[in-house]
Order: C-alpha cells, then sequence, then structure tokens
C-alpha cells in the first residue's frame, strides 16, 4: 500500500450484526495471543511463584502426615496430595490471570483499546479464557514434572483428567472474568480471592479426604464446587475418588455454564464496561 | 459494505445523561466525507462525551449514530472498523513495547501481516522509528501520544477522530501530526479534531461545531464563522490624557497601556473614534486593528474563555 494511503478493511459484517456472533477470528487469535504474552513477561509472578508455593506445601505435608494410613486403598498421602495441590494451583490461577489483566486494563484505562475495537462477547469471552486456560496448563504441567521424580502419580482416566481440567480451569477463568468486570479497584479483587477463592480452595479436600470431616463439614462440603473440580481431577490419577466422576463432571460444567451465561450476558450488555 | 452514505458521520438526536446532569442534549449534525471538521467546546461541553459515544465506549439515552451509514449500535462491527479514535487520555498497556502494542491494535480490526509495512511506514512518519523496541512504560508522555496516534491509525479507518491530540505536547510533535494528519485528509480521510488551541482548528479545519452544555450553538464553515462576527477590535496606546467616557463602553480590555476597543462595524466607524480622541485633546503613540479570530467567536457563544476549552468533558 502506498504512503499513507487509506483504504478501510473489508467488513463482512453487515446491518443487524448480532452482539452474540463469533465472527473475528483474528481479533480472537490476537488478543487471545496478547493476554499469553502479558502472563509469559512476568513468568516469574505468573508461573513459578505458584508452582513454588504449591511445591512447598507438598514438603510440608508430606513431612508433616508421613506414616499415617493410605487414603484410598493402594495411594498414600503425598500421592493423594499431588493432583489436589495441582488442580488448587490452576483454579486460583486461571482466575488470578483473567481477573487481574482486565482489573489492571480498566484501571490504567488501556481497556478502551478493546472496547473501541470490534470485537464482540463470544470473541472476549473465548480469548480471555483460552489464555487461562494456557496459564493454567502451563503451571500444572511444571507442578507434575517437578513433583515426578519424588512422587509418580499412575494416569487412570486420562479424558476424565483432561476433561475435569478443562472444565475447572475455564469456570475459573470465566469467575475471573466476572471479578475483572465488576470491580473497580483491586481491593474489590482481593476480596473476591481472600472471601470466595482462597476459603473455597482450603475447605475443599486438597489436603485431606472429606470422608474424615466430622458430619457437617462433610455435609457442607458437598455444597462447595471446588470439592468436585478436585476430587473428580484426583480420579483420573487413582480411578477412586469420594464421589463419583460423573457427578465431579456435572458439577464442573454446571458451574461452567453458568457462569459463562452470567459473564457472557455482562459483555453483551457491556455491563460496568460501558457507561 | 454499504458505504455509499454521503456523510462519514451521522448524529441523530442524541441524548445522554449522567443522573441529573444533561451531558448530550438532542445533538444532531452531519459530517462529510473528506472534511477537515472542528468540534469546540468549554470544559464539560459534552465533547469527549459525544466521541465516546461515537466509539462505542458510553451508550446513548436516545438517537443514533452512524459512520458512513453503519449505525454505531445496530452494525457495530462496521462501524467501529470505519473509525479510529485518538483518546483524549493518555493510555498505554505497561507489558508491551511499541512496534508489538501497534500490531496487536492491528489484529483486533482483523488486520494481520499485511499490515505491518503500514505500521512501519506510521512508525517512521511519527518519529517513533528509533522506540519501536522500546517497552511503552519508559516513554516519554509525548512519545506516549504518537503512540496513541498510531494506534488509531493502526487499520487505515476512514474516518479519524482525534480528541486533544497536542494536549500537552511540544510543538514540533504538534506540526508532525498535523503534516501527517493533512496528508491523510488529502488523500480522503475524515478528520474530526477537537484542540483547546483554537489556532490549530481556525488553520486545519474546514467546518467547525461548537458544543456548550450537551447543545450545538453553531455548525458553519470557519470562513462563515469568521464573518458572522460583527466586531472588529481596535488597540490603542495613548499618549496623554485619559480616554473620552464617551469610549469606555466600547472597551473591552485595558493591559500594559494598551486599551483594546471592540467596534461594531456598523454603528463605530474607526474614524469616529479618532475624532473623539482628538476633540478630547488625547494623543494617540501607537495603534493596530484587529480583526476578530476564532477565539473571539467563541468567547461570544458560550461566554467563556478558549482556555476552558481543554479536555475534561463530562
Amino acid at each position: 500500500m502506498s504512503e499513507g494511503e487509506m483504504s478501510p478493511p473489508s467488513v463482512s459484517g453487515s446491518a443487524g450484526d448480532e452482539l452474540s456472533r463469533f465472527s473475528d477470528r483474528v481479533g480472537f487469535a490476537t488478543l487471545t495471543l496478547k493476554e499469553i504474552k502479558r502472563f509469559w513477561s512476568v513468568l516469574g509472578q505468573t508461573v513459578t511463584a505458584p508452582v513454588v508455593t504449591a511445591l512447598l506445601y507438598l514438603l510440608v505435608f508430606a513431612q508433616a502426615m508421613k506414616g499415617r494410613a493410605p487414603v484410598y486403598p493402594g495411594v498414600d498421602y503425598t500421592e493423594f496430595l499431588v493432583p489436589g495441590l495441582v488442580m488448587m494451583t490452576v483454579i486460583q490461577n486461571a482466575f488470578a490471570n483473567t481477573s487481574s489483566s482486565l482489573t489492571q486494563s480498566k484501571i490504567m484505562g488501556n481497556l478502551v483499546f478493546l472496547l473501541m475495537a470490534p470485537l464482540g462477547a463470544w470473541e472476549w469471552f473465548a480469548a480471555y479464557v483460552s489464555a487461562a486456560l494456557v496459564r493454567a496448563a502451563l503451571v500444572a504441567t511444571v507442578m507434575l514434572l517437578v513433583s515426578a521424580p519424588f512422587v509418580p502419580l499412575p494416569i487412570h482416566a486420562p479424558l476424565a483428567l483432561l476433561a475435569m481440567f478443562l472444565l475447572s480451569g475455564a469456570s475459573l477463568a470465566v469467575l475471573g472474568l466476572i471479578a475483572g468486570i465488576v470491580a473497580s479497584k483491586f481491593d474489590h479483587l482481593a476480596a473476591f480471592t481472600n472471601f470466595i477463592i482462597t476459603p473455597l480452595s482450603f475447605l475443599s479436600g486438597v489436603f485431606y479426604s472429606v470422608h474424615a470431616l466430622p458430619p457437617f463439614w462433610y455435609a457442607a462440603s458437598h455444597f462447595n464446587p471446588f470439592f468436585y473440580m478436585i476430587d473428580g481431577f484426583r480420579y483420573g490419577f487413582f480411578g477412586q475418588a469420594d464421589v463419583p466422576i460423573a457427578l465431579s463432571l456435572a458439577w464442573a460444567a454446571g458451574c461452567l455454564v453458568l457462569l459463562s451465561a452470567v459473564c457472557l450476558w455482562m459483555l453483551m450488555t457491556g455491563y460496568k464496561l460501558r457507561r | 459494505m454499504n458505504t455509499s452514505s454521503p456523510d462519514a458521520l451521522s448524529i441523530a438526536g442524541v441524548r445522554k445523561a449522567y443522573g441529573k446532569v444533561q451531558a448530550l442534549d438532542g445533538v444532531s449534525f452531519s459530517i462529510r466525507r473528506g472534511e477537515f471538521f472542528g468540534l469546540l467546546g468549554p470544559n464539560g461541553a459534552g465533547k469527549s462525551t459525544l466521541i465516546n459515544t461515537i466509539a462505542g465506549l458510553i451508550r446513548a439515552d436516545q438517537g443514533s449514530i452512524a459512520v458512513l451509514g453503519h449505525d454505531t449500535v445496530h452494525d457495530w462491527r462496521s462501524a467501529r472498523r470505519l473509525i479510529g479514535v485518538v483518546p483524549q487520555e493518555l493510555v498505554f498497556d505497561p507489558f508491551f513495547k511499541v512496534a508489538d502494542m501497534l500490531r496487536i491494535q492491528a489484529g483486533y480490526y482483523g488486520c494481520g501481516r499485511e499490515s505491518w509495512p503500514w505500521i512501519d511506514e506510521m512508525l517512521v512518519r511519527l518519529d517513533l522509528d528509533n522506540k519501536r523496541s522500546s517497552p511503552m512504560r519508559a516513554l516519554s508522555g509525548g512519545m506516549k501520544r504518537r503512540v496513541l496516534i498510531a494506534q488509531a491509525l493502526v487499520h487505515q479507518p476512514p474516518v479519524v477522530i482525534l480528541d486533544e491530540p497536542t494536549a500537552g505536547v511540544d510543538v514540533e510533535l504538534r506540526r508532525t501530526l498535523w503534516r501527517f494528519m493533512s496528508e491523510l485528509h488529502r488523500k480522503g480521510t475524515t478528520v474530526v479534531l477537537t484542540t483547546h488551541y483554537l489556532e490549530e482548528a481556525q488553520d486545519l479545519c474546514e467546518r467547525i461545531a461548537i458544543i456548550d452544555k450537551g447543545q450545538v450553538k453553531v455548525i458553519e464553515t470557519t470562513a462563515e464563522l469568521l464573518d458572522r462576527n460583527k466586531y472588529r477590535f481596535l488597540r490603542l496606546k495613548l499618549g496623554n490624557g485619559a480616554l473620552p467616557e464617551s469610549l469606555r463602553p466600547l472597551v473591552c480590555s485595558e493591559k500594559n497601556g494598551i486599551t483594546e476597543l471592540r467596534l461594531e462595524r456598523d454603528k463605530h466607524p474607526i474614524g469616529g473614534v479618532f475624532t473623539a480622541l482628538r476633540m478630547a485633546g488625547v494623543d494617540i503613540e501607537d495603534v493596530q486593528t484587529r480583526e476578530p479570530d476564532l477565539e473571539d467567536i467563541f468567547i461570544e457563544l458560550t461566554g467563556r474563555h478558549s482556555s476552558a476549552v481543554a479536555g475534561a468533558a463530562a
């Protein structure tokens, strides 16, 4: 193109182009790549730090609980602990990726670049969730690779493992998007993390089987979606879990559908994004 | 894509309220294809609200806006692809380098590698070439402003809106920017400009709208706007004596010994002033006449000085 020549790019959309249509693949791919590059540029914070934290939990709890009876037949405590820690890290990082990115863009003001672009709700949604899943997969892979020489794990049901990872990671990525849309300052985001994500993570059976809990907490655990996410993920490794895998899959899928519906409504209506 | 509309921008009955504050109160006007158009108004007049509504950042309560015939609500994808907006605020993404940021922005508009030569050209034209690998957070304010301008142009939109692009930037950037924008305009780009440098608007814009309190006060060609003023100005430096009382009502400023009179062309001939001075025995040391400029028109229409034109609209 000659210097300064201004010819508009071709426009495939027509009058009545729906908000709900996914039609911009280049825009989606660009936003996904941009979100991946964003967390990649601060890999120490976004991948190394959570992996180190999770491995410290593993080290401390493995030592403290050494010699306890196997949680499931043939599964000792350290083996039991690793999948739970991996899924807890996946949950926390999928949430952190979308929520921190969106909140930071809002506070810095650079969200206008996205808001003015011809990207629809589905492209936003798919790009943010995909990038969060890449980060979650990276964190999970590094954790499993680092712990493998010390705690080798079997893989009983790889499809269930993958399904639980995708459904759970995506659910938390979507929750992070919702939090990012709702939050107008980092304090709001911290409230989400401190009062929802962290308590539900720690009360989800990462460090114990819910069968070891008193009746009240045992029953309460069954209303915590994170419990099903972790329990289903553990099933993928051992073929054994506290509840049937179908129930865990149903909870994770239900969470994803419900949260996605809320998030897409927010994106389509411009809730808290467009004044 | 149907872009046969003769108007680059059609704004019809747009209203927007924030609580009890009516930021836009039934704004209607059109900007023709290929125009260099100025949108002026004092602080809080509604300029930025209008621009942000065109850009899709704000939803109007009533009315409609079309970009080259494409409605910004019902046909928003097409409309957004056809405009580039330079926001007023100096916003940037701290995670990326300059060239990466521009390529990302191009991707948002569906432009891939084919847009990279244009990006390289803009980097040269906006004197950003030696900063292409610099992180955004390391740039000075002026450099960040250049990147914002490049971001708005990255998809080569036929309609460009610049919301105070020269606020707080040095003379060199202003010249670079206007040279570049004038060239794009010559090649057919419609340019909409808000600025608080009224001389810029007077020099560059073919038509000007003055907006105040959310309403369009006037929309005329720059020449018509300048001609509509029925006054001219006479600056006097008096040697001895005071200005006669009969001329006092005509004084519009007195500073550093210079008295400026505002004379109505039909009622106050300059010769009459000289006669009054001579009869009062007052000597004239120096005399200058001045035709009204855009600032005078602006003050007359809005009752406010141009320093209040800048920025912080609703």
